[in-house]
């Protein structure tokens, strides 16, 4: 790479292909007071990205609700932090991967899941968990099958090195993510909380680190290409992509968090060199702290040689950590990270002045204000405008029309997005660690914590189509639906994680849908007492000007106050009572069987209210608490025959069902309801709690089929054979 | 009794397995580092499951190089107790302490699930505990999990007993459906199934407390009364 002159870099616009705009350029100038040499020039470029600075999301992630009497960490640290008691917090944070997953599906996905993981004990927590949160076009297409099978070879090849169970998630399919897959991880971690740490690099003098693996020519603008647009040149862009080692990140991991826990004196602040590697890191701690910085180039530990400066500043190589360390504990930190093998290199020390200056090679190659840097980026206000298909959408709901309920429930059971995942996450260590109560298949995974009663439910969710159709309340339902898998676990809400992924933020369009989904998200975040606590936005994705469905994961944890509470969906014994919590409607618009019956989703969103669905989640949590349910699901994609056949599916029992409503609405998708099965001896006690918001709807039976009765047609599932079918729907 | 639970650079099994022996046996269970060069102070040596060194070239290919593998060796030559659970596995048979060798799953994936198994000699010092020919089931975790040894191998594996766990539906390809093997003498076994995963009713089995159970009543038994 040969470096420009600063009048060279004015003159050929080169800042422009670094995603600059002249006004941003024009900016920086008056920020310095001269022009920016090409290391600067870059430095800007990365730290000004959407990626770093949210410039276009930032006044709407403001309206999402961030505090709460247990938060102890919001949105702006690696993770946000909950409190659970005891001295105990759950650590959490999701994070996008799409671009680098598109081009490099393995190392995409592998990397995003090692990012993951250092925001997390980066806050001084112990990671327990990965959950992962996937889009990808249709499985008819060759290159979606490789894309999904290297992104789940990715994420396992990761997570199984490094140790830490992946044990939820979910996975869908439609043609809107055939360009752009949607890859999202999501890391659980536990927290001491005397341990908790910050990515800041305040005092004088102190000392910063370098830690972990050495730096290479790997992931140079990698955030500056995650704020861009694809095309068909977007092989071009591979070299943006990094490439992960999770071994070398578990001595990492277990250098920094034994620091963290035997010598905490020596830790000032700590931060994951993530998206835009060392400027990053190094600028956000300075400005957090109210400092400035110098750093050594020269010092930096390097796996190529002849890098330059701009190199060095801007590789998203993995595998690494910043610390600031107190002035007097360097030998400190050098020893431990002697013990795991690793690098730990005095690149720089915090100043006083808050200037950020780079040396290399004995010359000063930037001298930036480093709050300039970090928090002088513009912010845009975007203008918005109603997609057409929402101001001409038909308001009715679309009438599926078919002859044979058992054949349609069959079929819907065998599309790629309803069929068991069992496949996908057998090929995930779901139990290393020996916490996991509840492995993948359930509403929500559970992991016990040990030493006490109390263990953690999470989950990660949301329909991008719901949302096509409905910005505001398809933003409103993947929260709910979060909380709803949380509830029927046995949990109490805590929070969430979010990746929003959009569209360009230029379009208009896709500007509306990001303003409108995260309104929706912040009023049930409101509702529900689930505070945003991190989370990532990821917009630009769009390929040759065709963008995804909008697309939010909500990542939610929830508490579980005693093991005996906790619940699964499979149901448990013959003669259990099964009730239908909420009503049904004739709500197909954006359904699994509209697209399975159409090939195609139209028309506007079916009604949801907030309220009713509190109300249904408290019924369900103040009965699982009194000890009254045997098992509980969520009604989710597919409606009840769906849910009433996973139900079965557990431990191959059926159910004899009687519902007074016509065949075709056992696949509406009516929000707010959840199955549940209740003991014979107390069916009286849970109806007498639950009054008109649940109907007894049928019995649990040892027989081994699926039966429903209704006002047009019994369906009768045979689960034996429907199981097989369903759980092979995605086997390769 | 003190148990020397061995941590590799890469060992991810190593903390449940210290908290199996802990919390469900109560007993004395140590991490012992890779560098370590004496295991006389211990009971038995257990080589947990991971990926140790990260495991790029071949599982347990390095690890049969750390210092560590020398004390097992003669740990296990004196009669001591040893097992080696997954990569374990690997790295006894890396390190020529058990036959055979584990290659890629027949499928090529990554394999955790349920499986299993027939415990098919329960006159060893790891599966006294179990009945003769008992059906258990403990999960598997692993990519490299295919066992695989010669004909003149197998006969006299066949031949002495050497074959403890076989697989009911053989998941991974292994010849003879070969979960879990001891040495001829009988004081080294490597299994790649993971019974300190089936240790708690909690966790969904309890069918893996038989192999620290038949260890306990094995060591029990060597101690000599006062």
């Amino acid at each position: 790479m040969i470096e420009q002159t600063a009048t060279a870099i004015e003159a050929s616009g080169l800042y422009e292909q670094w995603g600059l705009t002249s006004a941003e350029y024009q900016r920086i100038q008056e920020l310095l007071g001269r022009l920016p040499n090409f290391t600067e020039t870059g430095l800007f470029a990365a730290m000004w990205s959407e990626h770093c600075a949210y410039k276009n999301s930032k006044p709407l992630l403001k309206q999402f609700p961030t505090s709460g009497q247990r938060i102890l960490q919001g949105p702006g640290e690696g993770a946000g932090i909950i409190d659970i008691g005891d001295g105990q917090a759950v650590v959490f944070k999701a994070e996008s991967h799409n671009h680098p997953t598109a081009v490099e599906p393995y190392q995409g996905a592998a990397t995003g899941v090692g990012g993951i993981i250092r925001d997390i004990f980066s806050m001084g927590a112990q990671p327990i968990a990965l959950l992962d949160s996937l889009r990808f076009g249709e499985l008819t297409d060759a290159h979606t099958r490789f894309l999904l099978q290297e992104t789940v070879a990715g994420i396992g090849g990761y997570g199984n090195c490094i140790g830490i169970p992946t044990v939820g998630g979910e996975l869908a399919f439609d043609d809107a993510y055939a360009a752009n897959p949607v890859m999202n991880a999501m890391c659980v971690g536990l927290l001491d909380t005397t341990m908790q740490q910050k990515g800041q690099a305040a005092g004088a003098s102190n000392l910063i680190y370098y830690v972990g693996a050495k730096t290479g020519r790997d992931g140079i603008q990698g955030a500056i290409f995650a704020s861009a647009e694809f095309n068909d040149a977007v092989e071009a862009d591979r070299s943006a992509v990094q490439v992960g080692d999770p071994f070398m990140e578990k001595r990492l991991m277990d250098a920094c968090l034994e620091l963290i826990r035997e010598h905490p004196e020596a830790v000032v602040g700590i931060q994951d060199m993530g998206a835009a590697g060392l400027v990053s890191s190094s600028a956000e701690m300075g400005a957090k702290a109210d400092y400035g910085m110098t750093l050594n180039l020269d010092a930096v530990p390097q796996r190529e040689t002849g890098m330059i400066p701009y190199e060095l500043m801007l590789s998203e190589s993995q595998e690494r950590m910043l610390l600031c360390v107190a002035k007097d504990q360097g030998a400190v930190v050098e020893a431990v990270f002697a013990r795991y093998e690793l690098d730990a290199v005095q690149i720089g020390e915090v100043t006083a002045a808050k200037q950020y200056q780079l040396y290399a090679h004995g010359e000063k190659v930037a001298d930036v204000p480093i709050k300039a840097l970090v928090d002088e980026a513009p912010v845009y206000q975007r203008p918005q405008r109603i997609p057409a298909r929402l101001l001409t959408a038909d308001p009715q709901q679309y009438q599926p029309q078919f002859t044979s309920a058992t054949a349609v429930l069959t079929k819907l059971l065998q599309q790629p997005t309803l069929a068991s995942k069992q496949a996908i996450y057998r090929s995930y260590d779901t139990q290393v660690k020996t916490n996991t109560v509840v492995a993948p298949g359930s509403d929500a995974a559970v992991i016990r914590i040990r030493g006490g009663r109390k263990a953690l439910a999470m989950t990660t969710d949301g329909n991008g189509r719901y949302l096509y159709l409905n910005p505001e309340i398809g933003g409103q339902i993947a929260v709910c639906e979060a909380a709803r898998n949380i509830v029927a676990s046995g949990g109490v809400p805590l929070g969430i994680t979010d990746c929003l992924n959009f569209g360009s933020p230029e379009e208009p369009e896709s500007f509306y849908e990001l303003a409108q989904a995260t309104k929706g998200m912040s009023t049930a975040c409101k509702a529900l007492a689930t505070p945003v606590i991190s989370g990532n936005v990821s917009l630009y994705n769009e390929s040759n000007g065709t963008a995804i469905y909008p697309t939010p994961m909500v990542g939610m944890v929830g508490l579980i106050t005693d093991l005996a509470l906790i619940t699964t969906q499979d149901f448990k014994q013959a003669g259990d009572v099964i009730f239908l919590v909420g009503q049904t409607h004739s709500d197909f618009n954006g359904s699994e069987l509209q697209k399975m019956l159409t090939g195609n989703i139209s028309g506007a969103l079916f009604d949801f209210d907030l309220a009713t669905e509190i109300a249904h989640q408290q019924l369900v949590q103040q009965a699982i608490r009194a000890g009254l349910v045997s098992g509980a699901h969520d009604l989710a994609e597919g409606g009840l025959a769906v849910g009433l056949a996973e139900c079965c599916f557990g431990q191959q029992l059926g159910a004899s069902v009687d519902v007074a409503m016509p065949a075709s609405w056992l696949f509406a998708e009516t929000q707010s309801r959840f199955i549940i099965t209740v003991p014979a001896a107390q069916a009286a006690a849970f109806s007498q709690m639950a009054g008109e918001q649940a109907q007894q709807i049928g019995t649990v039976t040892a027989a081994t089929d699926l039966v429903i009765k209704t006002n047009t047609e019994t369906l009768t599932l045979d689960i034996v054979t429907s199981k097989q079918q369903w759980e092979g729907a995605l086997a390769w | 009794m003190k148990f020397a639970v061995v941590q590799f650079p890469g060992s991810n099994c190593d903390q449940d397995l210290v908290a199996a022996l802990r919390d469900v046996f109560q007993q004395q269970a140590v991490l012992v580092d890779y560098r370590t060069v004496d295991l006389t102070d211990y009971a038995a040596v257990l080589l947990p499951g991971g990926f140790s060194y990260g495991d790029y070239l071949r599982g347990g290919a390095i690890a049969r190089f750390a210092p560590i593998m020398t004390a097992v060796r003669e740990f296990a030559a004196a009669g001591g107790l040893v097992i080696g659970i997954c990569n374990g596995f690997q790295i006894l048979t890396e390190a020529g302490l058990l036959p055979g060798v584990l290659q890629q799953n027949h499928s090529a994936n990554f394999i955790c699930q349920p499986a299993a198994l027939t415990v098919v000699n329960n006159q060893t010092s790891f599966t006294n505990a179990y009945q003769p020919q008992q059906p258990i089931t403990l999960p598997i975790a692993h990519g490299e999990g295919n066992y695989y040894c010669d004909a003149a191998t197998l006969a006299a594996l066949k031949a002495h007993q050497q074959i403890v766990f076989t697989y009911q539906d053989n998941p991974n390809g292994s010849v003879a459906d070969i979960a879990g093997i001891t040495n001829r003498a009988g004081n080294v076994l490597g299994m790649m199934p993971h019974p300190e995963r089936a240790v708690e009713a909690l966790l969904g089995s309890e069918d893996g407390r038989g192999v620290f159970q038949s260890m306990l009543q094995t060591l029990t038994k060597k101690v000599v009364p006062a």
